[in-house]
């Protein structure tokens, strides 16, 4: 029904085109993918179809809500060689997999050096695969640990400096706040316990192969069962809220807006939500007034956090007729001017660091240089063509997230590894 | 007292007529039927039976939908894969718990509905019909989606209306655990599927004879006894059709869970177990082989509910 839905919206674009634009019918038309957003993507398509000078237009096609989604309708189009997607916006953690079943055109090796020149290192990260560039990084997503500023003084708590897990639960109990993370069994578990186990030193992955059976994880290393302690520690706090096992980055948000919010890990997505609501009358202005942020809480007090990083990235189908002009299109779509406009109206970070330096971003962002510094810390999820079922193991047996203890651990890493080596279900 | 039922009506056949041959007359009409159906039934062949057996071949394969390259051959081993996995198992038991829960509610409810309809003053009953139908009509996704909200610790009103009941609290997470969450699925399951049983009993009371009825009265049966020995024996064929579908349709069971667990807390059921390995672990041939066994199961039931039921459904079109 999607499906049949994208087809639709294709026609209708298509058809709008073709009675307004006058264009010359031989001009390509790329189809590009794009994971939901406030239109800034289709903006951008506008625009470079302009800029192209008739050398190629470019139709968005809507996926999916859910990145999981995006990937199922994806995958089965490209394993059924689709030629008729061009370019995709690309949820980094399914690179590998893509990459590694031959459904990205090669990225041309100048293409590749000018679009990673001045690109945040996690980004350059989440577009490689074995060690060869496979996207181009368009926008860059990372979590902050937001605060309000009333608590943390309230407890105590000096937010200049880094600060700790423990330090912030502490600080919620003595104020009878809340600690918002995302408890809900979904990719969000994932990327708070990879962010976790990279926080203490250590990796879901520790050696990485593309036999599934070579695959070594780093679960139950002291550092996987330091991710699982504090998880637990989060979670049992008492000061998590109600229903922390079914919360999500929304539920966060409406927690951290209401009047019991202290402390909250959350994409930055939830800062034009507030100000959004207060523009709509729902929310007082003092509340994101009273907004704080900075880097990502550490899992240890001596070693520095590695933030979730996040974020769309852009492929070019393997079966595309136009690879070529693809490219071109998506040199268009990250320039820094369109990756800022895109900041400023979809509260979507810019990979581009310096875009971090305009003036209007900096306005709409006051965050924004906390958003680059988390951005350069940031580790990308396991890198694997595998991910989905390290990923959903990884759901499987960490939730409900205040049941996490060293035997979770040893039960994910068997779970994980029995089932890439075919012998259990997921 | 015993049930009453009508004898059934034999045709009778005509003495002329040799037996084991058929006139000229059957065999045109026979071939005319053949005409007719044909072009639905080969439609029929290639929409489920080619789907059918090409999971079942798939199921034989170890075949990743990423890496075709290394497709193989390995025999029954996805379904010993499948059958010594716990979770198998307990998603058997969900989706049969889920299963049985929301068919026996559904019947009592359904019944009661259809009574109701039936006796309902002829002027309104269009309307009755209508507003009991509407749940039916809304699709499930929606449906699930609507009952996440109603019982969602922050969306939800369920919490503060029934805060009054005991075990009932601003912060109870009903999608936090293994019975409530099942409870409200099975909830909403009921809700939107009641409206087809009683739809369903409603055809079937419609069939029962009103002399029987009379005749029972006449000899001084009670409402209860005329209900037990007069009303269900004879719209037997109509329970069973609505058990046996409503039976099916449970136990496919989707999309109630996708949309309000997700499959946490151990609601997983076959069907949502199906579509992990196939659609979002790409595991063409594990995927299938689940696939295959929810299909084996499903024709099981069917086949034990005719056997179980006793009834000739061609008895019950009116066909002998």
């Amino acid at each position: 029904m999607l499906g049949g839905a994208a087809t639709a919206f294709v026609l209708a674009s298509t058809l709008a085109a073709c009675g307004g634009g006058g264009e010359d019918s031989a001009t390509p038309v790329l189809n590009w993918y794009i994971n939901p957003d406030s239109g800034g993507q289709a903006t951008i398509a506008e625009r470079c179809s302009e800029e192209s000078d008739g050398a190629y237009r470019i139709a968005v096609s809507i996926l999916p809500r859910e990145s999981s989604a995006q990937r199922e309708q994806l995958v089965r189009r490209l394993a059924a060689n689709d030629a008729s997607i061009d370019i995709v916006s690309l949820d980094p953690p399914y690179i590998p997999e893509f990459a590694q079943a031959g459904f990205l055109a090669p990225v041309p090796a100048d293409l590749a050096d000018r679009v990673t020149e001045g690109v945040v290192q996690s980004s350059i990260e989440g577009s490689t695969w074995n060690e060869e560039l496979v996207t181009v990084p368009f926008w860059a997503n990372t979590q902050l640990l937001w605060y309000r500023k009333s608590v943390a003084e309230a407890a105590g708590l000096d937010m200049t400096q880094p600060v700790t897990w423990e330090q912030i639960v502490q600080a919620a109990q003595d104020t009878g706040t809340i600690v918002s993370a995302q408890g809900r069994r979904a990719e969000s578990l994932t990327v708070w316990f990879n962010a976790l186990i990279e926080s203490a030193g250590g990796s879901v992955i520790e050696e990485n192969s593309t036999d599934p059976d070579q695959i070594q994880l780093g679960l139950t290393s002291p550092a996987g069962e330091r991710a699982a302690e504090v998880m637990a520690l989060v979670a049992d706090s008492g000061v998590v809220g109600a229903a922390f096992s079914t919360s999500s980055e929304d539920t966060s948000a409406t927690q951290f807006e209401s009047e019991d919010g202290g402390f909250m890990v959350n994409w930055p997505f939830v800062w034009s939500r507030a100000l959004s609501a207060v523009e709509a009358g729902t929310l007082d202005a003092s509340v994101p007034d009273d907004y704080g942020w900075t880097i990502y809480p550490r899992v240890d007090a001596e070693t520095p956090s590695a933030p979730p990083y996040g974020g769309i990235n852009l492929g070019v189908g393997a079966f595309s007729d136009n690879v070529d002009l693809a490219y071109q299109a998506t040199e268009c779509i990250t320039t820094d001017e369109n990756q800022a406009e895109y900041m400023i109206t979809n509260g979507n970070p810019a990979s581009s660091v310096a875009v971090y330096d305009d003036p209007e971003v900096q306005e709409a962002f006051p965050m924004a240089a906390t958003i680059r510094d988390s951005l350069e810390l940031a580790a990308p999820r396991p890198q694997t063509p595998y991910y989905s079922e390290v990923s959903g193991g990884l759901q499987r047996e960490y939730h409900p997230p205040s049941s996490a203890s060293p035997e979770t651990a040893q039960r994910a890493a068997e779970l994980i590894s029995a089932v890439l080596s075919g012998e259990q279900l997921l | 007292m015993t049930q009453t039922t009508l004898p059934p009506v034999e045709k009778t056949q005509p003495v002329s007529s040799p037996r084991g041959t058929i006139s000229d007359r059957s065999r045109a009409e026979r071939k005319l039927g053949w005409l007719l159906a044909g072009p639905a039934f080969l439609v029929m062949l290639l929409v489920t039976a080619y789907p059918i057996l090409q999971a079942v071949y798939d199921s034989l394969f170890s075949y990743r939908l990423t890496d075709p390259e290394n497709r193989a051959f390995n025999g029954l081993s996805n379904y010993w894969v499948v059958l010594t996995d716990p979770l198998w198992w307990q998603s058997v038991g969900v989706t049969v718990l889920i299963t049985v829960v929301t068919v026996a509610v559904e019947l009592v409810l359904g019944f009661a509905l259809a009574l109701v309809m039936v006796k309902a003053l002829s002027s309104i009953r269009p309307v009755v019909r209508a507003a009991i139908l509407i749940p039916y009509a809304v699709i499930t996704v929606v449906s699930a989606f609507a009952w996440q909200f109603a019982f969602n610790i922050q969306t939800g009103f369920v919490n503060s209306w029934f805060a009054w009941l005991p075990g009932i609290a601003s912060t109870t997470d009903w999608f936090g655990g293994t019975g409530t969450s099942l409870l409200v699925i099975c909830l909403a399951e009921i809700w939107k599927t009641t409206p087809f049983i009683s739809l369903l009993l409603l055809a079937g009371l419609a069939q029962v004879p009103e002399v029987l009825q009379e005749a029972a009265k006449v000899d001084g049966a009670t409402r209860w006894q005329r209900l037990w020995k007069v009303t269900i024996p004879n719209m037997k064929a109509a329970i069973m059709v609505a058990l046996l579908f409503r039976t099916l349709d449970a136990f496919r069971v989707f999309d109630s869970i996708y949309i309000m667990t997700a499959g946490a807390n151990g609601t997983e059921s076959v069907s949502f177990l199906a579509y992990r390995q196939t659609i979002a672990r790409l595991e063409i041939g594990l995927g299938s082989a689940v696939s295959v066994l929810l299909f084996l199961a499903v024709v099981l039931i069917a086949f034990l509910f005719i056997k179980g039921f006793k009834v000739d459904l061609a008895q019950a079109r009116g066909e002998r």
